[in-house]
């Protein structure tokens, strides 16, 4: 059989001079198509593992009016089952932040989760407001606000900041975390966009104006 | 069987009437014979070949415990950790179903990790049988996976956590990872949807996979024949004039069922005792933290995956950006020494390519990607054993001290690993697991090597005991 073209074929078998070409194209196109077909059927099983309509809109991004926020004032909302903090911070809150970086884990937020723009010193797109996860890196807590400087609960020279009341954590008025303390990170700061001067979306940073 | 119709004069035992009349519609006898009853397997099998039959009795537990478990476990995220409960405190004998599911998972890998060994003692991976190997390591993937779905099934804390962190690896790759890590959950946090097709997967999608990997792999060894503890081919031996059977062989049947169903009461004696008396085995077999509800607002302090994922687990967290400055290092010794091995050509400017992609990969992607692109290649690095083991012989009898110590020193890391996957990072675990990650690869990539320059003593041409 190494030879094909030996009289000891059985009666039947095709040479590779008796293929007969048009049929033979016709066989490779019938193939083609049925492979495309099916390679499309794919689709619709793999694009029903997407988060369904529902799961969509309760984790849709969320636009928040910070028209009412005074300076030095903190607004809470929910987005994706998790309290996001928006903190309008005044000039005296802002300078805090360039002074402690010393006594923090992560200053630069080299290891922490925020968008590249939002990577600053500031951790926000504008230095006044900051828009943070209010999630404690640790377990999970939600961390409470120390706004008063030199708090007395907070120990000697407290700029102002964060405190986690279940294991202690300290973060500055940017989330990040003071070093030696039992979160490892800085607070996650979400996807985020200024829609207008008095208008934010949490969740999305496609739609800034 | 070939009388019948011939010589209607006998009268058949209506038993092999009936068998004659499933021959004739269904090759019943054939693949028996040619499987099992007729199966010519060497003379020599010892300890270590228990454990392909005692996995794939465990495989058969597996199922049909977990059959059972569908029919009281709800996989919904409200239902799911309040069923489990009620499988182990109401239904009747439900926590024997579920503790023999439960221990069985744990079981199942020390059974399939020994039988991985007994391949490496052996050299069973070797021609002809690297299809045998490969249908194998396929398998052990899917038990992976198993074990990984099924895990988040009881829906507990570790459930919910390991979930969370295994997933969250998938966004660490560039680009697609977070559109990548939505689609495996089916929502942005790990949830109902995320538990539901975890299910899917769990109970009837890998299963199948894992069922005809099962029969292609004893397919595969039944056709070339099982390895042996000396690593000589039997059917290379003349043939025993009084029985056809190649010298040292012998038919699997009943020999080796006998030994297999001795195999099996030994281990169902141990497997009952842990079952009955340590199910959760301090922790390692079922995790205390997975006896708390799921809470996604509250991270357990530790998270630690279940023993048989510690040795990846470990080597994915050892990788930092310390450890990427030894692999670049390593890389360019490595390519260096097996220069010469390199057919010129295009196989040399393919290996510098992937060498300069990787070395300033190392730079630009941050060390987690690369943890778990490690962790992937820990386990899928398997595959490629008949290829990198250049040994004349294939016993570990025959082989030198080089490979002799190399094997230690790997069981030796995988062992580490494993441990320290458990425990709580310290800087002096991640350090210790560094080294370890290190060994673990230079056992597979230094193989080309150190198989090669050995020291051998040559193979006899019959088995020894």
């Amino acid at each position: 059989m190494s030879n094909p073209s030996e009289a000891t074929l059985p009666p039947g078998a095709a040479g590779a001079e008796d293929v007969d070409a048009g049929r033979r194209r016709m066989l490779v196109a019938t193939c083609v198509a049925g492979g495309a077909a099916s390679a499309a059927v794919t689709w619709p099983f793999v694009a029903s593992m997407q988060p369904s309509a529902r799961a969509r809109a309760l984790g849709a991004p969320v636009e928040v009016d910070i028209s009412a926020l005074e300076p030095g004032q903190q607004l809470i909302v929910e987005w994706q089952g998790k309290p996001v903090w928006i903190v309008r911070r005044t000039k005296g809150m802002l300078a805090t932040l360039t002074k402690d970086t010393a006594q923090l884990a992560d200053p630069d937020s080299k290891r922490s989760e925020q968008p590249a723009a939002a990577q600053n010193e500031y951790r926000s797109l504008k230095p006044e407001f900051m828009v943070m996860v209010g999630i404690c890196t640790h377990l999970g807590c939600s961390p409470t606000s120390r706004f008063t400087p030199n708090d007395p609960t907070m120990g000697p020279n407290w700029p102002g900041g964060f405190l986690c009341p279940c294991h202690g954590s300290k973060f500055d008025l940017a989330g990040r975390v003071y070093a030696n303390m039992p979160a490892p990170d800085n607070l996650p700061v979400p996807k985020y966009a200024f829609l207008s001067d008095t208008k934010l979306i949490i969740g999305d940073d496609s739609k800034g104006a | 069987m070939a009388s019948t119709g011939t010589t209607p004069h006998v009268k058949q035992h209506w038993a092999n009437q009936l068998m004659d009349w499933v021959n004739a519609r269904f090759p019943l006898t054939d693949l028996w014979e040619s499987q099992w009853g007729k199966y010519i397997a060497p003379t020599n099998f010892n300890f270590w070949y228990y454990f392909g039959s005692l996995a794939a009795m465990v495989l058969a537990l597996q199922i049909i415990t977990g059959i059972f478990l569908t029919m009281n476990y709800k996989p919904d995220a409200n239902l799911a950790f309040a069923s489990v409960e009620y499988i182990m405190r109401e239904v009747p004998w439900g926590w024997l179903i579920r503790y023999m599911h439960s221990t069985g998972a744990s079981a199942f890998f020390i059974v399939v990790y020994l039988h991985m060994f007994r391949g490496m003692l052996y050299g069973s991976y070797r021609k002809p049988r690297e299809l045998t190997w490969i249908f194998g390591c396929l398998i052990f993937l899917c038990l992976m996976a198993e074990g990984f779905f099924g895990y988040l099934l009881p829906w507990g804390q570790m459930s919910y956590w390991g979930a969370q962190v295994i997933v969250n690896l998938f966004a660490a790759i560039p680009l697609i990872g977070p559109d990548l890590a939505i689609w495996i959950r089916g929502d942005y946090v790990i949830g109902d949807a995320t538990l539901n097709r975890f299910f899917a997967f769990h109970v009837i999608a890998v299963p199948l996979v894992l069922v005809g990997l099962v029969a292609a792999h004893l397919m595969a060894l039944h056709e070339t024949g099982s390895n042996n503890p000396d690593g000589v081919e039997i059917k290379k031996q003349p043939k025993d004039p009084a029985t056809g059977l190649p010298l040292d062989g012998i038919y699997a049947h009943p020999q080796y069922s006998v030994k297999d169903v001795f195999g099996m009461t030994v281990f169902l004696f141990v497997f009952s005792v842990i079952m009955f008396f340590a199910p959760e085995m301090g922790g390692y077999f079922l995790e205390y933290n997975n006896f708390i509800p799921a809470d996604p607002l509250k991270t357990p302090a530790h998270i630690a995956p279940v023993w048989y994922f510690t040795p990846y687990y470990s080597i994915l967290r050892a990788t930092t950006t310390e450890l990427l400055y030894v692999l670049s290092v390593g890389l360019v010794v490595l390519v260096a020494f097996y220069w010469r091995e390199i057919p010129r050509g295009p196989w040399r400017q393919l290996t510098l390519g992937v060498t300069a992609v990787a070395l300033v990969g190392f730079y630009f992607i941050e060390a987690k990607v690369w943890g778990v692109v490690l962790m992937g290649a820990s386990v899928l690095i398997f595959f490629l054993l008949p290829w990198l083991d250049r040994a004349p012989v294939k016993s570990i009898r025959y082989r030198g001290p080089l490979y002799k110590s190399a094997l230690a020193v790997f069981v030796l890391a995988f062992i580490v690993l494993g441990y320290l996957g458990t425990q709580p990072p310290t800087p002096t675990f991640t350090r210790i697991a560094q080294v370890g990650t290190l060994l673990y690869f230079a056992f597979f990539i230094l193989m080309p090597w150190y198989s090669k320059v050995d020291s051998f003593k040559p193979e006899p041409a019959r088995l020894t005991k």
